[in-house]
């Protein structure tokens, strides 16, 4: 007769037969298997072809710039895909007359030779902002724009840093201006005849500006209207320019072309032993891929990954859950008389998310697509580095406010900078037309020379 | 005594997760239910999802259509219906608030504004409101 088991025993046997029991012996093996993989390394053996599985596979196809759909037209911008909106939407987004001061143009935050963002924590306009330039290149697949995903199409978020006081710091009764003087031909050719000016002032509009903004409460409804419709229409012609701006596929992407389609890697495409690494952590262990998912890298959506406020930050910035009252209630959103979109192309606005706690203080994912050379990172750039980036996310602190979804990840410092440098393996090319991202040369020295006349 | 075993089975798994690192909410319970036709709570109805396209996206906006019956197969219409639902790992709701949008007849009805941002194990909740009563079913999903 044995002797009974004692407490300890019975759990240990129930444990070896349970599926705790097969997951440990799992993790031991993969334990085993990298500490091989990295003595090989270690001892410059040649590395045994990387082996993806049937799941890993999938995924990889998943983020490859490959599984990017065509660009879909924007049923709420019907000019969207016209060579002639998008040539003028280029002249406007170097315009410096579209501006307060005759100094800030779109490319002035959205710099062309810096992946149209400008490197710094908070953009500089007329004035200083709370938030972090976001890139232009490829936006527009997105279905919400900002940060905080106060407007839902590419044209609408053109609008919103012409008028605001710190960026553009204008009218769009000044605008509108700038059009008749400048771009009346290239204007009407597209969007057909401009309202008469004559009795509208030079600067008036809904902004913090008093004298502007009564100006434009003493103007007719009719020609509020009327106005208004210019500066959709400039923002229509800014999306279809930048409607333009794509991307090239990266390092990361020939990589994973080249390994689906079981060719050999070449020079151009291999993946050195940590880069691999930091693949397999991005789509397994380190959850970056449950947020940063498909071609672009972002899931389109809105998180609180409990990033710590900015020194300069506004005093309560509730991210998503101001962000979608804005949209829904947006002057040039997607059901707006402004827009070309009938009421079910809406679909984004019509079942948005607009209240619940998740909203607080979540921001939208951004694309990791050229993350590396994108410092500094988060939404008022909080930190100066990648490195500080995954060590948030491996810690995983406390939310300033509302509630993080993350969890400490307790990967080790090799597991860090191995994603680190799988990151690195993102940074994609711009693709355009040709010299679609070079300063106009009327811009220059021709008529359309920088004089802020408006 | 088998609740029993299963906490003892849990907390051990729980600290070989924390001992490998791995996280807890990355893979989904093994005994889900996913089939697409499930009896509600308290088996007042039988519901069937059929997503366009049958494959659910990741990503998109997508319809799908419910299909409500009685257990002894009567098609259920003219009733009030909420869509909710989530990640239970991760604790989340779904990104969008989907609405069922019209009434097609003979049981079904069209749920608009469908969306998943990840991929995982989801939940939809539907809860079913008649004149006789209210029940709500669960349908398990993985992306």
């Amino acid at each position: 007769m044995s002797p009974r088991p004692n407490g300890f025993a019975r759990a240990l046997r129930r444990f070896r037969d349970s599926a705790a029991f097969a997951i440990l012996v799992s993790s031991i093996a993969g334990v085993i298997g990298t500490t091989a993989v990295s003595v090989a390394a270690a001892h410059g053996a040649q590395l045994p072809r990387p082996r993806w599985s049937a799941d890993e596979r999938t995924m990889l196809k998943s983020l490859s710039l490959t599984s990017l759909q065509p660009l879909a037209p924007d049923p709420s911008n019907r000019f969207g895909d016209d060579p002639r909106a998008a040539a003028l939407g280029r002249e406007l987004f170097f315009d410096t007359r579209l501006s307060g001061n005759g100094k800030v143009s779109c490319a002035t935050c959205h710099v062309p030779a810096q992946d149209l963002q400008d490197g710094t924590p908070l953009a500089h306009g007329v004035g200083t902002t709370a938030r972090r330039t976001m890139p232009i290149a490829g936006t527009a697949h997105n279905s919400w724009f900002f940060w905080d995903g106060r407007t839902d199409s590419q044209w609408a978020q053109a609008l919103g840093p012409l008028e605001s006081a710190v960026e553009h710091g204008g009218t769009r009764a000044q605008y509108a201006h700038v059009i008749a003087k400048h771009y009346r031909g290239e204007y009407e050719d597209v969007f057909g005849a401009l309202p008469s000016l004559v009795q509208v002032p030079r600067n008036a509009g809904p902004v913090a500006d008093n004298a502007a903004r009564g100006a434009w409460q003493r103007l007719p409804s009719t020609q509020r209207d009327e106005i208004s419709r210019v500066y959709a229409n400039i923002g229509k012609a800014i999306a279809a320019f930048e409607r333009r701006i794509e991307l090239a596929p990266s390092r990361f992407d020939r990589y994973v072309d080249t390994e689906l389609a079981g060719r050999p890697h070449d020079s151009t495409d291999v993946l050195s032993s940590n880069e691999e690494a930091g693949l397999r952590l991005f789509i397994g262990k380190a959850n970056c891929v449950n947020c940063h998912n498909g071609p672009l890298f972002t899931d389109n959506h809105f998180h609180n990954t409990g990033v710590p406020k900015s020194k300069l930050e506004l005093p309560v910035d509730s991210g998503r859950a101001l962000g979608v009252r804005q949209a829904v209630a947006g002057e040039f959103n997607c059901a707006s008389r402004y827009s070309d979109a009938k009421p079910d192309d809406c679909e984004e606005l019509t079942f948005a998310v607009t209240e619940g706690d998740e909203l607080v203080r979540a921001y939208k994912t951004p694309s990791l697509r050229s993350v590396a050379a994108r410092a500094p990172y988060m939404h008022a750039g909080q930190f100066a580095s990648l490195n500080e980036v995954l060590s948030h996310y491996n810690r995983a602190p406390a939310a300033p406010f509302g509630k993080s979804e993350l969890r400490p990840l307790h990967l080790s410092p090799t597991e860090l900078s191995q994603l680190a440098a799988f990151l690195q393996l993102l940074t994609t090319p711009i693709a355009t037309p040709k010299g679609w991202l070079e300063q106009p040369s009327t811009h220059v020295n021709g008529d359309k020379g920088h004089v802020n006349n408006y | 005594m088998q609740s029993i075993r299963r906490t003892y089975q849990l907390g051990i798994l729980a600290a070989v997760m924390l001992a490998t690192g791995c996280m807890m909410f990355a893979r989904p319970p093994k005994d889900l239910d996913y089939s697409r036709t499930r009896l509600s709570a308290a088996g007042a109805y039988r519901a069937t999802i059929r997503p366009q396209g049958d494959t659910i996206p990741q990503g998109k906006l997508h319809r799908w259509v419910l299909h409500l019956e009685a257990p002894n197969g009567t098609p259920i219409d003219g009733c009030q219906i909420t869509v909710d639902g989530g990640m239970p790992q991760h604790g989340h709701g779904l990104p969008t608030k989907p609405k069922v949008t019209r009434d097609l007849g003979n049981g079904d009805h069209l749920v608009d504004g469908m969306k998943f941002n990840m991929g995982g194990w989801w939940v939809v909740k539907f809860r079913i409101a008649t004149a006789t009563g209210s029940d709500s079913v669960v349908f398990n999903l993985k992306l």
